[in-house]
């Protein structure tokens, strides 16, 4: 057994085991602690709506889920260790896969965070950019959850109305930085592409008809009654809870709490910007009901819209994007922890720097859908099975963030 | 190259594109002329069959056409089911397999004709085997009794025509729900299990205010038979006015209507399709069906689709009878017109909870039927 201590403080960081444990099965349900008339349903990691790879092992006795324990893991593809193995501008690529769906929002925090190391700033082109594509990033995102969230509960032209739009700001990205999905945009003190010409037209193209059909979808489905019956009362984190279990974004909104990164502890100018932190209302059913933490995301996706609107009119003509970009990236000794808005909650890095050394001796990831699979026991306990597929639709996770 | 392939491709689809054209305008001609072909095929029986055989040789040529027709249903259902879905979706739908994806269906049934018959190992092989079939013969043989129209000389042209025939549909739809139920525990599959069990709660729940709602109709007309019913309704304004559904309004409206949301239930559409809801059972009860018999229970489903919209439009929308005459053809439209609106509901509404879709059938639809039924025997012993 040997421990790897951090070279800053000295405090621990790693515990590093020479032998290889047995494999611990205490987590799961045993056979034996069943009584009568229940039974052990396991859901995933195959399994149409368990958003990924995720496993959950549900106690049930009937429809009726007695207990549940997720199981993850199956997505976790070492990136923390990677990352102590490759220089800080190749760490990118790595992090958009993390939260694969919200890229744009994983590569700006790791970002942030060597800048912050670094103790560097970007110019104001290179900050509306990150905010234009940050918020676009946020609309596809909190699309696809909105689509998958009609898929889970049963109604399934939402979600091709969904991704027709997300398409669309997919296709922005592409024509951006060449990628649709993973895309390496920003570098540390800057952006790998300026914008093209004519990209900021077709933006604005494209915020213009989104926002009708946003309304629509939003018609079609937010306000359904079935939907708000199967959504409104079930799968309840009260703010306490959200609170006690550090829960961020916006399933901590949809628990009534007010509380939003880019308003409370602004970065890339944020503050500037004029947009309202949606908080959910809760007009059906108790405050952080499943149908609440859905709302929320409706709702974000119009002031994101707000938000690029403004930026795209602020954005400076003329601006070089690399101009902030080192050609070395060698810190001195010391760390940093930088958090942001991302389109799943607060998404932060901890990275810890030896000193002139042109690899991080430490990166950490504090993922958001990690913190918010902690309390799913809580809330999915006495639901039943087709509650369990709405409440982890509601919470939005990403497997790849959570495993990382 | 690729305009090169496309071309054979053409070139090839272009006569494989006729046959389901053609068959549809053969099926419909043959629906629209069935009273004139209906007496055509007695006289050649009368004709060349020896007498004793007689009966017995419509009965087979009967049932032998009504297969064919309920065979090549899931077909062009399937395919207009993707076309309602695409359209209501924003997008095109099956266009590549012949003329605007009229093939795709047949190549899809040619797929799964070939695909393997997978059987889990721990499978119950005979109840796994006998599910499908079952399925697909309650669906099958509730159509014996639906009438398709009637001859100038008053001859129903149903293959049987029985005097008690709402009674008998009562009875085989029930059959289903042991279909369902047999594929569920057969599959030795936890989710299966789950999809057969929910269903057969939903069948036998919605079974009873079903029966209730064709005894309000059976109550107004005075008959069991079905074409006495349709009979019943004709004449009115336009022919339309004497059409079940407007009288005593609204009384029979609302029987319409739960009829058919019981029938959405009884069929397992959305938004009662919980014993196979994708998005929590996997596919429900069929989840490990594959190849054939999975497409028995395509064809049960959308069987079963087609009977309870015909049964909807015989009770109370005037089966045959129209503001053009009485004509077979006007009865399959009207019956394939309630397919599209279960079509259109399913691509528009989500999925109710399994606790809410009985409190819905026990808390709602069963009183509501029972005060119909009430009401309206009492007006009709009044009047």
């Amino acid at each position: 057994m040997a421990e790897q201590r951090s070279p800053v403080d000295g405090a621990p960081l790693v515990t590093l085991y020479d032998e290889e444990l047995p494999p611990d099965n205490s987590y799961a349900f045993s056979p034996e602690e069943l009584e009568e008339d229940e039974m052990i349903l396991n859901m995933g990691p195959q399994h149409p709506s368990t958003h990924g790879v995720l496993r959950v092992e549900l106690k049930t006795d009937g429809e009726i889920v007695k207990d549940a324990r997720p199981h993850i893991g199956y997505l976790h593809r070492n990136f923390e260790k990677h990352a102590e193995n490759i220089d800080y501008q190749g760490v990118i690529p790595f992090t958009d896969r993390m939260d694969y769906v919200g890229s744009m929002g994983n590569s700006l925090a790791y970002a942030l965070t060597v800048e912050k190391l670094l103790g560097i700033g970007v110019g104001e082109r290179v900050a509306g950019i990150r905010v234009i594509t940050a918020e676009l990033q946020r609309i596809a995102s909190h699309l696809l959850a909105m689509g998958t969230y009609g898929m889970d509960i049963g109604a399934f032209t939402p979600f091709l109305l969904c991704f027709q739009q997300r398409e669309r700001i997919l296709d922005l990205f592409e024509w951006l930085c060449g990628a649709r999905l993973l895309y390496n945009y920003n570098w540390v003190g800057g952006v790998s592409h300026d914008l093209p010409e004519g990209w900021t037209g077709k933006c604005r193209r494209f915020l213009d008809e989104f926002v009708p059909v946003l309304d629509e979808v939003d018609k079609l489905l937010s306000h359904n009654k079935i939907f708000i019956r199967r959504t409104a009362d079930i799968g309840i984190i009260t703010p306490e809870m959200a609170k006690d279990y550090a829960l961020s974004g916006p399933n901590l909104r949809g628990s009534g709490i007010d509380w939003d990164l880019r308003r409370d502890d602004p970065y890339l100018g944020y503050e500037n910007y004029d947009f309202n932190v949606v908080v959910a209302t809760s007009p059906h059913g108790p405050v952080g009901s499943c149908w609440d933490r859905y709302f929320v995301r409706v709702r974000e996706m119009y002031e994101s819209v707000k938000i690029v609107r403004q930026a795209l009119d602020r954005l400076p003509a003329e601006g070089d994007v690399h101009e902030n970009v080192p050609r070395f990236v060698r810190p001195l000794a010391g760390e940093a922890y930088c958090r942001s808005e991302a389109p799943r909650g607060e998404l932060a890095f901890y990275i810890v720097a030896e000193n002139k050394k042109p690899i991080p001796y430490r990166v950490k990831g504090r993922s958001p859908c990690f913190v918010a699979m902690g309390l799913f026991h809580e809330i999915t306990r006495g639901e039943m099975i087709a509650d369990i597929i709405a409440i982890i639709g509601s919470l939005d996770i990403v497997l790849g963030e959570i495993d990382r | 190259m690729i305009t090169r392939f496309r071309q054979i491709e053409m070139r090839l689809m272009g006569p494989l594109t006729m046959i389901p054209i053609v068959l549809l305008l053969v099926i419909l001609g043959t629906i629209a002329a069935l009273p004139v072909v209906a007496t055509i095929l007695s006289e050649l029986v009368a004709d060349f069959v020896p007498p004793a055989l007689q009966h017995l040789t419509i009965v087979v040529l009967g049932t032998a056409g009504f297969v064919g027709i309920l065979a090549l249903n899931p077909i062009y259902s399937i395919w207009l089911e993707r076309k309602v879905a695409a359209h209501v979706q924003d997008r095109l739908g099956p266009m590549r397999v012949g003329w605007h994806g009229l093939l795709q269906s047949f190549a899809d049934g040619v797929k799964l004709m070939f695909k393997e018959d997978l059987v889990p190992r721990d499978a119950d092989r005979v109840l796994f085997g006998a599910a499908p079939m079952l399925a697909v013969a309650s669906a099958f043989a509730a159509f014996a009794i639906v009438p398709w129209g009637v001859r100038e000389d008053g001859t129903v042209l149903a293959v049987a025509n029985l005097n008690i025939g709402v009674l008998y549909f009562i009875a085989i739809t029930s059959l289903g729900a042991l279909a369902v139920l047999m594929a569920g525990w057969g599959s030795n599959n936890k989710y299966a299990l789950y999809g057969g069990m929910r269903a057969a709660a939903q069948m036998v729940s919605y079974e009873i205010p079903t029966a209730i709602l064709v005894l309000v109709v059976v109550a107004q007309v005075g008959s069991l038979s079905i074409p006495d019913i349709v009979n019943a309704q004709a004449g009115g304004i336009l022919g339309v006015g004497d059409w079940l559904i407007f009288q005593l309004f609204p009384l029979n409206l609302i029987a319409f209507v739960l009829f058919f949301i019981c029938g959405l239930a009884e069929t397992n559409r959305t938004p009662f399709d919980i014993p196979e809801a994708e998005s929590e059972l996997v596919a429900g009860f069929h989840t490990e069906y594959s190849g054939m018999r999975f497409a028995f229970f395509f064809l049960a489903e959308y069987g079963n689709m087609l009977l309870v919209s015909m049964l909807a439009a015989l009770l109370f929308l005037g089966g045959w009878i129209g503001p053009f005459g009485s004509n077979p053809l006007l009865f399959f439209v009207k019956g394939f017109g309630l397919v599209v609106v279960q079509m259109w509901l399913r691509w528009t509404l989500p999925r109710l909870r399994v606790d809410q879709l009985m409190g819905i059938c026990w808390k709602y639809v069963i009183p509501i039927s029972f005060f119909l039924l009430v009401v309206t025997t009492v007006i009709k012993g009044l009047l």
